[in-house]
């Protein structure tokens, strides 16, 4: 099959066998691997992007559901690399092993972009599906707030 | 160019950092280059000296530093070359580290005198083995490069000093940089250990102060390189069902049909399991999904784990350790006390699945391998082995680790994509699933601990006597010792019980289970004593002021009160994983459901000099955080041999929500030698969270992990 979408503001076009899934697109065929596997069923959080601006687990989204839409990968967050998380994410020296942080990072934006100035018990909700085995979550937690508290200003 | 002069753009390693450029061909990867660091092989001039095998120096003022351990979230990628850097005399704004070259002759090291040289990043053990390594190794390279700013000013040696990235000769108010050296360097003979003097660690510019880790950049954006992210021209996939009961065998039944499907390359029969290469992921995971395969009987499928571990006694337990005589001053004590603990089974859950990347030669005699792995040595051996060539015609390239906790120093899974590689064209991404993971797990052995004491009428322990019965042969020894008290009587016996499955090292390995068993005891012995288990702590600790020292810091810190207040308790609990550590926890309890919240942790630790002492906060808070999630809920569980967990939804692990609000960690001030510090936080969560139980409801938890459901039976005890 050959699905049209929108990845991190470009058109994209492209041949993937029936019921491949967006994780394995993006990884494997459009060789954008920031976006991790992790469990494969959705309950870790590893596999995060936002379809249209929401946060989604691409690891159980069929790529055959994104026709049409735009899908953002941690490669496209921001042009720079300077999202606002992103430096205080460096600020906060959040990442150990790192490898559920794409996730995470692409989770806690959704939350920001809908509500700039979220409360520590909303930062919590939000994130609570995402796994951290390295245990950053106080880090994460940190850094999501300290954004979060510019967006108060 | 002279002997040690070549262009960067011939060098072949593989960066482990920053925005890789995959230059396939010459399989060749471009370090990252942030903005801080220059522009690395832009510049066609530039001149690189390989100084000694850790370093090469550029014309442009970088330096390169190699660093051999794996670097799993643990952070030694950039303690080691600080070490290193430290004592060059290094400006570490231009510092570029690249993982070093799988060579264990040349970059390993012993873990005992004479041991056998080893690439293992396990057990703590990094820092430790290298910090004197990388500083001699440093301190020569500054000392040649003051002997040939010397030999250009024709002054003497004992007039240059050296500022991080110059050599400066004061007198003359004269200046060069190491990279200016570079340029006309002789660097042949480096010189003997014993004509090069080491700083006085009052004077470290890096050692010891907070610096941000050099991986961290690249993984806010993506671009940090792991295994599994290792792309190839016309790179198959390869996946692989499994012994679900281990040591059993397969017999593919319905092979025609999977190989119809479409995409499937091959199928290879392995000892284990049945593997299958296919062009496509998709097409891969259908096939694994669709086989049928018949196994063979084994040992392991007469385990059933609840049962087997009620069923364990300490009958025909071997004797590993005794001092003084515990029978005799059993019989002398006022009182014994006795008290049997378990733990399950517990699963590393790290969060990238196992994978490897393989590609050989047209004629297989020579093969690469990409790789995050603890033991890439072994990871190389077990390469060569499985294609029946020399170890020499293997190239490793190691990758960031999304997670090793001592799961990745197993070999199996390089030598499984070797097998697969071997059938067929092209090199081959092998994937482990999340079920592949846990179902072939190799777990933190199961325990069952039985404790006795013999007191005295005032409450010292006269006596001490532990035995421990399970899987696991040395894994489940560690950690049992307890010479940090003074206890005058100790005994330690074991008794290993085969059941035929994988068991592993598991972030801290015996000192989990252990110092949760002995610091419960402890704090039992102390409360039916009526002593605050502090004090109670303190008072046996008078020959071990470094321990002791830990304690009180970790009672100071956390204002610590044995007494309840209001909802809440604090527990405290003593490891000497490596380093000393003294953990207070802080908890609430919901009695109508079982389930207990941590909502503080305190951390005291005597670690020796801290090399990177921001990454060594990290790195006890996320062992506290591991602590707490293998306390509160970790389980595998084994039902005919078979494990019964499957993914994250049926072994859970720690969430956000049930994190700490606060973690807070301290170092004791040394100049003692670096200890281990990425399991230390972990070995007394356990304990502190049990003793913070008892202290909120006067009961014992006796079986780990405290899952509601165990505490719920607790409190009706």
């Amino acid at each position: 099959m050959s699905i049209d979408f929108i990845l991190n503001g470009e058109d994209v076009s492209i041949e993937a066998p029936e019921g491949a899934t967006l994780l394995w697109t993006l990884r494997e065929r459009l060789k954008l691997t920031g976006t991790k596997f992790g469990c494969g069923i959705a309950v870790c959080g590893a596999c995060t992007v936002h379809i249209n601006g929401k946060a989604t687990r691409s690891c159980s989204t069929p790529l055959s559901a994104v026709v049409g839409l735009k899908v953002t990968t941690i490669e496209g967050l921001n042009e720079n690399n300077n999202h606002p998380l992103q430096v205080a994410y460096r600020e906060e020296q959040v990442p150990q092993c790192g490898y559920c942080q794409s996730g995470q990072i692409m989770q806690a934006v959704s939350l920001l972009n809908e509500n700039p100035s979220p409360t520590d018990e909303q930062i919590i909700s939000h994130m609570d599906g995402n796994l951290c085995r390295c245990g950053t979550y106080t880090r994460v937690l940190k850094a999501i707030r300290k954004v979060a508290e510019e967006g108060k200003s | 160019m002279g002997k040690n002069m070549k262009s960067i753009s011939r060098r072949q390693f593989l960066a482990t950092t920053g925005k890789a450029t995959i230059m396939i061909g010459g399989f060749y990867m471009l370090p990252g280059c942030r903005q801080n660091k220059g522009q690395i092989g832009d510049n066609s001039e530039l001149i690189e000296k390989e100084v000694n095998v850790w370093v090469r120096l550029m014309s442009n003022d970088q330096v390169i530093i190699y660093t051999p351990a794996a670097e799993m979230g643990q952070g030694s990628m950039t303690s080691v070359p600080v070490i290193l850097a430290e004592e060059m005399d290094a400006d570490w704004s231009k510092v570029t580290i690249l993982s070093s070259p799988v060579e264990a002759e040349i970059y390993g090291v012993g873990w005992y005198p004479g041991g056998t040289k080893n690439m293992v990043t396990a057990g703590s053990r990094t820092i430790r083995s290298f910090y004197q390594l990388m500083r001699e190794a440093g301190a020569q390279i500054r000392s040649i490069l003051i002997k040939n700013a010397a030999e250009k000013w024709q002054v003497d040696i004992q007039e240059l000093t050296t500022q991080p990235g110059i050599v400066v000769h004061s007198k003359s108010n004269r200046k060069m940089s190491f990279g200016e050296i570079a340029e006309f360097g002789n660097f042949e003979s480096l010189p003997d250990l014993s004509e090069i003097t080491l700083k006085n660690p009052k004077d470290f510019r890096l050692i010891g102060k907070v610096m941000p880790r050099y991986d961290i950049p690249s993984k806010t954006d993506g671009s940090a390189i792991y295994g599994i992210d290792v792309q190839l021209p016309d790179m198959l996939y390869g996946f692989i069902n499994r012994a679900t009961v281990h040591g059993s065998k397969p017999e593919l039944i319905n092979r025609s049909e999977i190989m119809e499907i479409e995409g499937v390359k091959t199928i290879v029969q392995l000892d284990h399991g049945i593997g299958v290469v296919a062009s496509s992921v998709e097409s891969g995971l259908k096939a694994k999904r669709q086989m049928q395969i018949k196994w063979s009987e084994a040992l392991a499928s007469t385990h059933n784990s609840n049962e087997d571990l009620s069923g364990y006694t300490d009958k025909g337990a071997k004797e590993e350790r005794h001092e003084g005589d515990v029978g005799r001053a059993m019989k002398a004590a006022d009182k014994l006390y006795e008290a049997t603990f378990t733990n399950k089974y517990a699963y590393h859950a790290q969060m990238e699945p196992l994978n490897a990347v393989v590609s050989l030669s047209q004629d297989k005699k020579n093969a690469e391998l990409w790789i995050g792995s603890q033991a890439p040595d072994g990871a190389k051996i077990a390469v060569a082995e499985t294609l029946g060539i020399d170890q020499k015609n293997v190239k490793v390239n190691q990758l960031f680790l999304g997670g090793g906790f001592g799961r990745r120093t197993l070999a199996g899974y390089a030598a499984e994509c070797a097998a697969l590689a071997m059938k067929v064209e092209g090199p081959v991404k092998l994937i482990w699933t999340r079920e592949d993971d846990v179902g072939y797990g190799a777990f933190r052995p199961q325990l069952k601990n039985i404790l006795k004491a013999g007191i005295d009428k005032n409450g010292k322990i006269l006596a001490w006597d532990h035995t421990a019965i399970g899987p696991g042969g040395g894994l489940s020894n560690g950690g049992a010792g307890v010479s940090h008290y003074d206890i005058p009587n100790l005994r330690f016996a074991r008794k290993d019980i085969d059941h035929g499955i994988r068991t592993k090292h598991w972030r801290s390995v015996g000192h989990g289970p252990h110092k949760y068993v002995i610091e419960t005891f402890i704090d039992q012995l102390a409360r039916t004593y009526k002593i605050d288990p502090y004090r109670y702590r303190q008072q046996m600790m008078q020959k071990n002021e470094r321990a002791r020292k830990v304690l009180e810091r970790a009672a100071e810190m956390s204002n610590w009160d044995p007494n309840p207040k209001g909802e809440r308790a604090m527990g405290m609990a003593f490891a000497d994983r490596d380093s000393f550590s003294c953990g207070v926890a802080q908890i609430s309890l919901n009695r109508n459901t079982g389930v207990i919240r941590v909502h503080k942790y305190w951390c005291a630790l005597d670690a020796g000099v801290v090399v990177q002492p921001g990454n060594a906060v990290a790195q006890v808070e996320g062992a506290v955080i591991m602590g707490i999630s293998s306390s509160l809920k970790e389980q595998i569980s084994f039902k005919g041999g078979q494990v019964e967990q499957s993914n994250y939804h049926d072994y859970p692990i720690l969430r956000m929500s049930e994190a700490p609000e606060s973690i807070e960690v301290a170092f004791i001030d040394s100049d003692e030698a670096p200890d281990g510090l990425g399991e230390a936080g972990l070995p007394a969560v356990g304990g502190a969270i049990a003793s913070a139980f008892a202290a909120l409801t006067g009961k014992y938890l006796y079986d780990m992990p405290f899952t509601p459901e165990r505490v719920l039976e607790a409190l009706a005890t």
